[in-house]
């Protein structure tokens, strides 16, 4: 467990570059002069770093109270209100080289695992039940063979159902909801036999109580219902803790906006608080609030998230500019247009919600059993019943009780703990590879995938622009570049100072921008930038470069050129060949421009692609694709790729995509390596090969047991090994694949 | 058998005392930070007065 904990919340952007937000729109006021504010901190990595700050915190005039949770990297502080406040509280973690985030509890979807604390109830009340009930069991049992008379058993049995049946009662709340919202809907799930089997089992012990029977199965009861809650709550917790390092990744980015006021003044205001109207001051190196148009300023906006465009947009007053995109070059005021139904983000969530309905609904592999195996085994029972009172004309009683046990004896405990035992070993295992498993069904459904659909920017690539032809440039000539470019946040000019191995910026440039930089050297003016800012003609270059390029016009030199190109993932190539041997389709899906899409597509070696692609575009072709019969796995980060991530059967995206991609993947994975698809798609694989292979271990386990049944000959000691025995069968194949890591 | 009518209630209450006990220390949040907790013990001064649950806010 300890490698888990050490996962790391990446910042979002550049490591350099923390989102710095004003603390003060999340702080909490409570009506006692206190106020509290929750902070996600980044870098915290053992109990010294919990010690220094809450020591810090604690010596804070005013601070009453610091608690870090380590299992989330969150901190609560409270303070009184007046002697401090929350942006020197953000300024001492700095201090002590912690980057704080503040948030607000209702960002968080978990923030009360409420469905975790009932089961974790649940299964204390079955734990106390099921072990006291044992207790008195194996005294019966053992009295079988010795002395102990019929009043003294009557006695244990009274008392055992006096212990087991509110238990049953309470514990079985999980399966049973489950199972009726299942009947509802008219599909059977496990959790139906599970209730059946539990519920009958109790009633039928009570009767036999009543009776004076030698034969009670309560501690069969609650033991069932024991075992699989632990598999239950094991994996809902696994789930639990994907879900809240994808929330925190949201979080970390989850920004306040600048607010300019009427009357000239700055404010800070969280980003769902904007309204129509607004004036907002986006900083050079900030991303765009909200959707809106260009009040003043020039700048150059990265649009990668939202189009898949690698080369930014120049923008000037009276642009459209939409929300997520990053502010290059220089401040720009907007005005936010975002509260109306017409955004892009509106369009988007729309076309994501058309997209999910259209979704077949996945039935998960344990209820497709059930839907087999219920039945049969229900069938089985009442054969049984049949055939002891018609064929052998015994007693009804007698019959009741050999169709009961019957039931007992395929009550489906280890098809029940096959799938979510299985499940939470192979999360634990992708988390520790920062690949967040966010879907319960995500596993089974990556297992079913034949086709993989990619997305390019962001995706395949990083979305980092790198400098190309780097050999047909003179050292001197960058050098010069370098020192321009290094004074300028432009991506394109940062991609030269970054070819150069770093360069001291140049004092003295002016930046214009959607242009270009100039600098006055003694032998006259130096520019950096557009075509037409270097005073190039158009027609000096035959065009067959597909990337952007820069020009660098220096006195008494020809104009230099510079050609880009977008980053790859390292591993791109390398896992996409690899997907390719495992006979999967792959096909890439871009919005950017097609002769940047068929280079990226030639270099990592997919043959199916399409430029050019608007979400709807992207949607239409995965109809297409699950038209053909295939499912598809959907690898992308954009906010134009977010309606396809819904569509596709099952889909992944970085932990730098956009938020609400983040939101609509299914798997999240953290890095700058692709190679998390191809983990993914192993573990799923392997998973789903360890879940068929415990189903059939749990079906054999029926097949040799249920004729003894059949027969009558199977008593509550019987039946509680050979239960206790086969969970922990399939529990132990579910471990193999933490033994395959270690080889491997 | 006389023993039994003590034994078995003794048995049952002790157990349900220890039920008792887990249900409060989840109600009071013992269990959201088990990473936390597990440091925590390597404090190793008496001057830390942080380790109360009960006073933290949420």
């Amino acid at each position: 467990m300890a490698e888990a904990l050490a996962i790391r919340i990446p910042p979002p952007e550049a490591a350099a570059e923390p989102p710095v937000i004003d603390p003060a729109p999340f702080v909490a006021r409570s009506g006692d002069g206190t106020a509290s504010i929750l902070l996600l901190v980044d870098g915290i990595h053992c109990a010294a770093c919990v010690q220094r700050i809450e020591r810090a915190l604690e010596r804070t005039p005013g601070v009453l109270a610091a608690r870090v949770n380590m299992t989330t990297n969150r901190l609560a502080v409270r303070w009184a209100e007046g002697s401090t406040d929350a942006a020197a509280i953000v300024g001492t973690l700095a201090r002590l080289g912690y980057g704080a985030v503040p948030f607000n509890a209702d960002q968080l979807a978990d923030g009360e695992d409420h469905e975790g604390r009932r089961l974790l109830r649940s299964l204390a009340v079955a734990g106390f039940s099921a072990a006291n009930v044992m207790l008195l069991s194996i005294a019966v049992w053992a009295g079988a063979f010795s002395d102990m008379g019929g009043a003294t058993r009557g006695l244990f049995h009274w008392v055992s159902a006096l212990i087991v049946l509110p238990a049953v009662a309470y514990a079985v709340q999980p399966f049973l909801t489950s199972a009726v919202a299942g009947l509802r809907r008219g599909e059977m799930r496990m959790d139906l036999p599970i209730s059946v089997g539990v519920l009958l089992t109790a009633g039928m012990s009570l009767f036999e109580s009543v009776r004076g029977g030698p034969h009670v199965y309560f501690d069969a009861a609650i033991s069932l219902l024991f075992f699989l809650l632990i598999g239950r709550y094991l994996d809902r917790r696994a789930r639990a803790r994907a879900c809240s390092v994808a929330e925190n990744l949201l979080v970390l980015r989850g920004a306040t906006a600048m607010v300019i006021e009427p009357d000239g003044r700055q404010r800070a205001l969280q980003v769902g608080m904007l309204r129509d109207g607004m004036t907002v001051l986006v900083a050079a190196g900030g991303r765009v609030p909200a959707d809106g148009v260009v009040a003043a300023g020039h700048s150059d906006l990265d649009t990668s998230l939202v189009t898949g465009e690698t080369v930014p947009q120049p923008v000037a007053p009276g642009d459209r500019v939409y929300a997520g995109t990053l502010n290059q070059t220089a401040p720009i005021t907007l005005s936010v247009t975002a509260a109306g139904e017409r955004t892009l983000l509106a369009e988007i969530v729309r076309l994501m919600e058309a997209a999910a309905q259209g979704r077949a609904r996945y039935v998960r592999v344990a209820d497709r059993a059930a839907r087999v195996y219920s039945p049969v085994v229900h069938l089985a029972a009442l054969a049984t019943f049949a055939l002891w009172y018609g064929a052998l004309a015994a007693p009804w009683q007698q019959a009741l009780l050999t169709a009961v046990a019957v039931l007992i004896i395929t009550c489906p405990c280890a098809l029940g703990l096959a799938v979510p035992v299985v499940q939470v070993v192979a999360s634990g295992r992708l988390l520790k590879a920062g690949i967040l498993l966010k879907a319960a069904d995500g596993l089974e459904r990556l297992a079913a995938v034949d086709t993989v659909v990619f997305d390019k920017t962001g995706t395949l690539s990083l979305g980092r622009l790198r400098l190309e032809n780097r050999a047909a440039i003179a050292p001197e000539d960058l050098a010069l570049a370098a020192s321009l470019g290094a004074a300028s946040r432009h991506p394109l000019c940062q991609a030269v100072a970054r070819a150069a191995g770093g360069a001291i910026p140049h004092l003295g440039v002016e930046e214009r921008p959607g242009e270009g930089l100039s600098t006055r050297l003694p032998e006259g003016e130096v520019r950096l930038g557009r075509r037409g800012w270097c005073g190039v003609p158009a027609h000096a270059v035959t065009d067959d470069a597909d990337g952007p390029e820069l020009w660098l016009a220096a006195p008494g030199r020809p104009p230099v050129r510079f050609l880009f190109h977008d980053e790859l993932r390292s591993d791109a190539a390398e896992v996409v060949a690899w997907l390719r041997r495992r006979g999967l389709r792959l096909e890439l899906l871009s919005g950017d421009r097609a002769p940047v899409v068929a280079a990226v597509a030639q270099a990592v070696g997919i043959d199916a692609w399409r430029a050019g692609c608007r979400p709807a575009d992207k949607i239409a072709r995965l109809k297409a694709l699950a038209a053909e019969g295939r499912t598809v796995l959907m690898v992308g980060d954009g906010l134009n790729d977010a309606p396809a991530l819904a569509a596709a059967h099952v889909s992944m995206s970085p932990a730098s995509a956009a938020d609400v991609s983040q939101a609509a993947a299914d798997v999240v994975f953290q890095g700058d390596r692709l190679g998390a698809v191809r983990e993914a798609c192993e573990v799923a694989r392997r998973s789903q090969r360890l879940v068929l292979l415990n189903f059939a271990l749990a079906i054999a386990y029926n097949v040799i047991a249920v004729p003894f049944a059949v027969a009558g000959l199977v008593t509550p000691l019987i039946a509680a090994i050979a239960m206790s025995a086969s969970s922990l069968v399939v529990t132990l194949n579910a471990l193999r694949l933490y033994v395959a890591r270690r080889r491997s | 058998m006389s023993n039994l009518i003590f034994l078995i209630p003794a048995a049952l209450v002790l157990g349900l005392l220890g039920l008792a006990a887990f249900l409060w220390a989840l109600r009071a949040s013992q269990f959201e930070d088990l990473d936390g907790a597990a440091n925590r013990i390597l404090f190793d001064d008496d001057t830390d007065t942080t380790d109360e649950t009960s006073n933290r806010s949420s």
